[in-house]
């Protein structure tokens, strides 16, 4: 189910916000030049909130142990090993849409 | 007895010369030096650095005033020699001094050319030749307004770089149809103007100056096709005349310069002349290289060597512009038989081109990539045969001779024992291998105390290394300054300087400027350079918040479950019941799990929600209480003892101090965190010598440690001074705080800092030099004028960052 969540200019640059939803927060990216991305809001060391951390190009590092994660895939970059689950995002305009993970669905990742 | 030989002219050729008496022979003569300006020698090259803010005078002092005691040299710095009567075989100085000599160098080196337009002596009008130059330029651009350079060769480009670093808005006028046009062909010309315009300089070619305009001071400039200039500040770069006034009034045979034979005698016997001064089979020069072989070629002959002589040099150039790359050598105007080899790759900015000449490399221009001057100035100098490398010796030196050799060491590993490393001083990498085995040499700086290598230019530094990695092998460690992290090449210390040197103001600009390899960074890189910029440009910067950690970025300390944690400001740990209250009820109105006293005096909140931390703030504000910091790379806590107010052993009141100290420093923003505390006396209750500025009350006053650290390696502080009243104490914490804001590396603590840079270091700016000390006060003061302002309190009006602290939509 696509969702409206908000505006592009509603998050920083090179920032986060956080929609909260029933299954766990989910942390909305916006880049430098403006691109969105949503990712579960868990890291997957030690379920940091990845919304708290530095964006530098696609990528966030955790806050708590600076571990970097891959805003596309959800994957963790570099040495260390582990996924964080993405979620879809459309944006048109400035709308940002997010497509609501089907409850059944959660498990292929993260 | 000894033979007495005076010095005319304190400069680098001459003291060259010296430098190379001694080492043949130091007792041989006794050594009398005249120089006219008013201090050591030094070296004049990096004057450019200098005006452009990435050197200081100190580092470029060659041999200091202790050098000629140590050696046993007589000098006269600041005392012009006036008058030389070959006959009584005297000199006669300024100050009135008649000394006879034996034997006499003139170094006296040239003046600037000054061209002779009207308002030529107009206030404002200078020249760059020596640091009074320099200083009277940076006095000038400290008013900022416009400068025009006149002259578009080597010195004028550094001079307008510099300026414009400082600043200033500037135009270089000249009068050839393209700058460097004796060093640079026309396409390498056009890029270095784009490059320059794209810096915001502005460039004007085929322009004749008519006159300077202003009546006392300047106000601009003519050109002949009737064009104005505003001008505050006019500098004169368009060459120089060899300086020989005093050689003339001696009788001394004069062409265009003192003339010489290749001995570096003059018509006059005894007396001799290198440098700039001199006219050489017919030649003048106007770079260091040719004057060093000059002197050592005099320095042979002095003590009694048997040489060659003198034969005369070929030069090669190099624009000294940070991120403009510029070599040339040889001729290369082409012409009939000439063959030109050119690369060009636009995208990098790259030009290069060889001219060969009966498969001789006659001359080459590099611009954008002059990694390889070197290589082809050795293969131009020796006349080598290239028609072997015709194929490829554009590419460079690593991919020449067939195949692509990627380890650039192993293009230093081919080079013969006389290929020459060090152009400003003709140090070959024979010279080099010989040094380092004869006298185990391991670094750097050893190499250059021994052979000259990279002592003047630094140009060749980078291959001295490899020169030294190939000798020693593995027991070398390359120098190589490590990178601030995987985005630049450039390390700390680098960023720091030519932020400052380049007046950036932004972390694009930042990016931009030093070709940052990712688009914006990463989270080791942008945190640093944040607080860098900060720091260069206290009162205009406007912080980056998506740069800061989370912590630095809400104010309050992230847990491990996402909560937050609150710890307000208790001055010197001092509380009272009405912030205990205030804390108590904001712990029970948002249900805060936990309340604890932290090591540092003060009262911690743990467990707060994220969304909760506006009120919160707000709650203690009400009650008087400001951010404690206990998240930031600042200024955390003050720790305090009881001292005279209540202990029976206290001898000055420490608990005032301490509050003393945490007003005038809280807010301050740091490499890293900074601690204090006062003790009432030597029993030390607050731990002071475990801190990053530490105060010990004794009967006189008030003793003064820094750079401990209680953390992961406990380090006591070392001691630095004992003073006198409460003031004292808070200039010296303030003017020690900007100096490690100033100097330390992101993320290094005072401890660290202080072992890197050394005590010495420290004392000489804050104990030893009261000017030092207070200026850097008077830039601590500024910097917390911007800076004392509670984060918390904006935050709680919700006028600052509201995002930060409400989700942005809540489904179900
Ligand atoms: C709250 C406190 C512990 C306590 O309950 O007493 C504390 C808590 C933390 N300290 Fe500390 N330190 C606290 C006093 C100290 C002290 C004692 C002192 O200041 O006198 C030290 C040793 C003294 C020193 O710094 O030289 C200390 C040495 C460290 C270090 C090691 C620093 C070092 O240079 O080696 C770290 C790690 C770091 O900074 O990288 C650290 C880091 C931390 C962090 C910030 C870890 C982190 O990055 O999240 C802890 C935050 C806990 C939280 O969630 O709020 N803390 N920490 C103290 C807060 C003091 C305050 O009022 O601001
Ligand atoms: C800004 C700048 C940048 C430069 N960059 C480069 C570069 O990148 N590469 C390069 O190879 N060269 C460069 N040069 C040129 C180089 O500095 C000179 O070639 C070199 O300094 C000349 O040495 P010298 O000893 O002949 O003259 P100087 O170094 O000028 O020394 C002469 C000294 O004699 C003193 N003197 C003169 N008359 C008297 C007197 N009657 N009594 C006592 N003392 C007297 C003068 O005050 C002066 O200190 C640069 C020059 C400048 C100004
Ligand atoms: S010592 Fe400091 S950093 Fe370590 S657990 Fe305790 S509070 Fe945290
Ligand atoms: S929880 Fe994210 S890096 Fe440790």
């Amino acid at each position: 189910m696509w969702m409206e969540i908000g505006t592009v200019n509603d998050i920083p640059k090179l920032g986060a916000r956080v929609v909260q939803s029933g299954q766990g927060d989910i942390a909305i990216f916006r880049t430098a030049d403006d691109e969105i991305f949503a990712l579960f809001d868990r890291c997957p060391h030690k379920g940091g909130a990845l919304s708290q951390g530095i964006v530098h190009g696609k990528a966030v590092a955790c806050p708590l142990h600076n571990w970097n994660i891959d805003l596309v895939t959800g994957e963790v970059k570099g040495p260390d090993n582990g996924c964080s689950r993405t979620v879809p995002v459309s944006v048109s305009g400035d709308i940002i849409r997010l497509q609501m993970p089907d409850v059944k669905a959660t498990g292929t990742h993260g | 007895m000894k033979q007495k030989l005076i010095v005319i002219g304190n400069g680098m050729a001459g003291m060259r010369t010296v430098e190379e008496i001694l080492k043949r022979d130091a007792g041989l003569y006794d050594i009398t030096v005249f120089g006219a300006e008013a201090r050591e020698n030094y070296n004049r090259i990096m004057l450019s650095p200098v005006l452009s803010g990435e050197k200081c005078f100190e580092d470029i002092i060659i041999n200091s005033r202790e050098w000629y005691v140590e050696n046993d040299i007589t000098l006269f710095a600041g005392d012009a020699v006036t008058a030389i009567d070959t006959t009584t075989k005297t000199v006669t100085s300024q100050r009135g001094l008649t000394l006879g000599y034996d034997k006499l160098l003139l170094a006296t080196g040239s003046d600037p050319f000054i061209i002779p337009v009207p308002g030529k002596d107009l206030d404002g009008v200078v020249t760059f030749r020596d640091l009074d130059d320099v200083n009277r330029m940076l006095a000038a651009a400290k008013l900022g307004g416009r400068a025009i350079v006149i002259g578009g060769g080597l010195l004028g480009l550094e001079a307008a770089v510099g300026l414009k670093a400082n600043g200033m808005d500037v135009t270089v006028v000249h009068l050839m149809d393209t700058l460097m046009e004796r060093q640079l062909d026309e396409a390498a010309g056009y890029l270095l103007v784009s490059e320059l315009e794209g810096r915001g300089l502005k460039v004007l070619t085929g322009a004749n100056t008519k006159a300077i305009l202003g009546d006392t001071k300047v106000t601009g400039l003519e050109l002949v096709d009737g064009t104005q200039l505003k001008a505050d500040l006019v500098v004169m770069a368009v060459g120089i005349k060899p300086n020989v006034a005093l050689a003339r009034e001696a009788g001394i045979e004069i062409g265009r310069g003192v003339m010489v034979n290749d001995q570096m005698q003059t018509s006059t016997a005894d007396v001799y002349a290198v440098g700039e001064c001199v006219e050489h089979r017919g030649l003048t020069y106007g770079l260091v290289a040719p004057l060093f072989e000059m002197g050592k070629v005099l320095a042979a002959h002095l003590t009694g060597g048997e040489g060659v002589g003198y034969e005369g040099s070929v030069t090669s150039t190099k624009l000294k512009v940070t991120g403009v790359d510029v070599f040339s050598a040889g001729d290369f105007s082409g012409g009939d038989g000439a063959e030109d080899i050119v690369f060009r790759d636009a995208a990098r900015g790259v030009y290069k081109r060889i001219v060969v000449r009966d498969d001789k490399v006659e001359g080459a221009v590099l611009y954008g990539d002059a990694k390889d001057g070197a290589w082809y100035f050795q293969l131009m100098k020796d006349g080598a045969d290239i028609s072997e490398l015709r194929d490829t010796i554009v590419f460079g030196q690593a991919y020449a001779g067939g195949g692509a050799q990627a380890d650039p060491s192993a293009a230093v590993a081919a080079l013969a024992d006389d290929a020459e490393i060090c152009g400003c001083n003709g140090v070959c990498k024979g010279d080099i291998v010989t040094a380092i085995t004869k006298n185990d040499l391991t670094t750097l700086d050893q190499v250059k105390a021994h052979t000259k290598a990279s002592a003047s230019c630094c140009g060749c530094s980078g291959l001295v290394e490899q020169v030294l990695s190939l000798t020693l092998g593995d027991a070398y460690q390359m120098q190589t300054v490590k990178p601030m992290c995987g985005c630049t090449v450039h390390s700390h210390d680098d960023v720091r300087r030519l932020i400052v040197a380049k007046d950036m103001k932004s972390i694009p600009e930042v990016m931009q400027q030093l070709e940052w390899s990712t688009p914006d960074g990463c989270s080791s890189c942008r945190p640093a350079l944040n607080y860098y910029l900060l720091c260069a440009l206290p009162e205009t910067y406007i912080d980056d918040n998506q740069s800061r950690f989370i912590n630095e970025r809400v104010h309050a300390n992230i847990q491990k479950d996402g909560t937050f944690s609150v710890v307000p400001r208790m001055w010197g740990g001092m509380t009272s019941a009405k912030e205990l209250r205030a804390i108590a009820d904001v712990v029970d109105k948002f249900e805060i799990p936990a309340v604890k006293v932290t090591g540092g005096q003060r009262l911690d909140l743990f467990g707060v929600q994220k969304k909760d931390l506006p009120a919160v703030w707000a709650d203690l504000n009400a009650a008087g209480m400001v951010s404690g910091h206990a998240y930031g790379k600042s200024l955390r806590t003050v720790k305090t003892c009881a001292g005279n107010q209540w202990c029976r052993f206290g001898t000055q009141d420490a608990i005032e101090m301490g509050i003393a100290l945490e007003q005038m420093t809280w807010g301050s923003w740091t490499p890293h965190k900074f601690k204090m505390a006062v003790s009432g006396c030597p029993r030390n209750c607050a731990e002071a010598t475990i801190k990053d500025f530490g105060v010990v009350a004794v009967d006189s006053g008030y003793a003064l440690h820094v750079g401990g650290n209680g953390g992961i390696d406990v380090r006591v502080t070392d001691y630095l001074t004992t003073v006198e009243t409460e003031q004292d104490v808070l200039e010296y914490a303030g003017a020690y705080m900007q100096i490690y804001r100033e100097e330390a590396r992101y993320l290094e603590r005072t401890a660290p800092w202080v072992e890197r840079v050394g005590l010495d270091h420290i004392k000489a700016n804050l104990v030893d030099d009261d000017e030092k000390r207070k200026a850097l006060f008077a830039r601590f003061m500024v910097s917390q004028k911007a800076l004392q302002e509670d984060p918390w309190a904006k935050r709680a009006e919700g006028v600052k960052d509201a995002h930060e602290f409400t989700p942005l939509k809540i489904v179900a």
